[in-house]
């Protein structure tokens, strides 16, 4: 017992953020820092939540993971290495509509395995079995234009996991859609994320969501140069259903908590986004 | 509107439109005919110069000359605004250094040019080839720039993270967004081709659509005039049904924009 606590924590995390700033050169020859000293760890299968006001960073963090953005100051390590260019052991489910509208459905979530050298007929074959599994096996010929927003969804997810990346950044994933399709989507989320726990690091600004779906809730401070201030266990068992666990008197009590300190950066985020 | 009374309506249009052509033309009103027939001619004689050419088989040749040189035109256009584009686009430095020549050459009006390649090419079809080629390079050119340019930031991110090399982007972001911008413009591009094809002809040639009607005119046939303008159109409004197939089978993906009744 004893044992495998300590490889657990001699095991490096999947994602590792230590002291990370974030900066924007601005038109006017001006640096704009988004996020300053940022440290932040995700274990390997473990499901972590950032929460913040609108406009505090947080997809940016993400980006900062992703590799798609170089840090200003601070290091970034995946699996124990540092990461040079874009992060490929990470999948990424963006906020945007991020398919290829001229792909149709089977297409999209083939890409990425044919990209990697997989023959086509094998790619495609797998596809369906993924499309299947996010509920869209009839809708392989269909082009994202036909598809509603949550099918949009399902096709990114099934796009992103096909490739079964170690690490899943997901940012604000299901923002755009309404609050029943939310549900579906984040208990769909959760039973394909059960299958093999990859690491996650999922942006939010809905606090409920955050709770339902992670392991750890990571909170944010208003920008500009937004920090970490908080971050929060969640105790909650698995496999949770999350209509159904919002009613639980842990989730309530966790929740009035968290909802305390994310209050005050929430106004602040509010002040500064009108100007006062 | 249901169909049969809108095709209804659209055949009453034309059929008014000739007969006050025809009437004007032939029945004096007040003693005195207000279309004079030397310069109005009359839809009969229109109608019967038309059917003279198809019945005697003339008119064949001269559509199938203008017809190679917009095909001929089109495609060395679009070949070559399609490359140039995608260099530019991917090349900022390269764009910037050509960007005030090309907005030169672009602002040019391109009928100048029309002597200049009757010049160096001849009489034959490669100075109308040359003259529409000058008319579609630029917007093939512009909407390639704009299509690669304009690729979805989230879209370009998605495709790096989904692991693919700059030579995949190429092909499976860059390409198909440029094709489809440069599709959007297909009907421009080919109206245009088909107007340098035209315009050359009637600047001299030795035949072509464009060079009947400057032969007409010549002689003050104002009839045959008229039936080159009637067969030219009737050539164009084919050439844009066939276009229009086209454009359906291949941007296929794209929303189709409902438009309010």
């Amino acid at each position: 017992m004893l044992e495998t606590a300590q490889a657990q924590t001699d095991a490096p995390s999947a994602i590792a953020l230590n002291g990370v700033d974030v900066a924007f050169r601005l038109a006017d020859g001006g640096v704009y820092t988004a996020v300053k000293r940022a440290d932040l760890a995700v274990a390997d299968g473990e499901f972590v939540a950032i929460v913040g006001p609108t406009g505090c960073g947080k997809s940016t963090l993400l980006n900062i993971a992703a590799g798609l953005l170089a840090p200003a100051a601070g290091q970034v390590d995946i699996y124990g290495a540092a990461l040079p260019g874009i992060n490929r052991q990470a999948g990424y489910l963006f906020q945007a509509d991020a398919l290829f509208p001229w792909k149709t459905a089977l297409e999209n979530v083939a890409i990425g395995l044919e990209t990697a050298g997989t023959p086509q007929p094998e790619a495609r074959e797998r596809a369906f079995a993924w499309l299947t599994r996010v509920g869209l096996g009839a809708f392989g010929d269909r082009y994202p234009h036909m598809l509603s927003g949550g099918q949009r969804k399902r096709v990114g997810l099934a796009q992103v996991l096909i490739r079964d990346p170690k690490i899943l950044l997901m940012d604000e994933p299901f923002g755009p859609l309404d609050a029943q399709t939310r549900q579906i989507m984040g208990n769909l989320l959760l039973d394909l994320w059960s299958a093999d726990r990859k690491a996650v690091l999922f942006v939010t600004h809905d606090l409920e969501e955050a709770i339902a779906l992670s392991d750890r809730v990571v909170i944010m401070s208003a920008g500009p140069a937004a920090r970490i201030i908080g971050d929060w266990k969640v105790p909650l068992s698995r496999p949770r259903d999350i209509s159904e666990i919002k009613a639980e008197p842990e989730f309530q009590t966790l929740h009035r908590d968290i909802w305390q300190m994310l209050k005050a950066e929430v106004i602040k985020g509010y002040a500064q986004a009108e100007g006062v | 509107m249901s169909r049969v009374t809108l095709l209804a309506l659209q055949v009453m249009v034309a059929v008014v439109s000739l007969m006050l052509w025809q009437l004007l033309t032939t029945v004096p009103v007040f003693g005195r005919v207000l279309l004079p027939p030397f310069f109005f001619s009359n839809p009969l004689d229109v109608a019967h110069q038309i059917y003279i050419w198809f019945a005697t088989g003339v008119i064949w040749k001269h559509l199938w000359v203008t017809l190679i040189e917009a095909v001929l035109a089109f495609f060395i256009g679009s070949i070559g605004g399609v490359l140039v584009g995608f260099w530019f686009a991917r090349q900022p430095r390269t764009a910037a250094v050509f960007d005030p020549y090309v907005k030169m050459a672009n602002a040019l009006p391109r009928v100048v040019l029309a002597p200049i390649f009757t010049l160096w090419l001849g009489l034959g079809i490669w100075s109308k080839v040359a003259l529409g080629v000058t008319l579609v390079f630029f917007i093939v050119f512009f909407n390639v720039y704009q299509g690669v340019k304009e690729v979805s930031p989230t879209v370009l991110a998605n495709a790096r993270m989904l692991g693919m090399n700059e030579r995949q982007l190429m092909r499976h972001v860059y390409w198909p967004s440029a094709l489809s911008w440069m599709f959007s413009s297909l009907h421009t591009s080919v109206g245009f081709a088909v107007v340098g094809a035209v315009v050359g002809e009637y600047l001299g040639a030795a035949a072509g659509l464009g060079y009947l009607i400057q032969q007409a005119e010549g002689i003050f046939d104002v009839a045959g005039v008229f039936a080159g303008m009637f067969v030219l159109a009737a050539f164009v409004i084919v050439i844009d049904t066939i276009v229009t197939v086209i454009e359906k089978r291949l941007l296929v993906w794209r929303p189709v924009v409902e438009t309010r009744p």
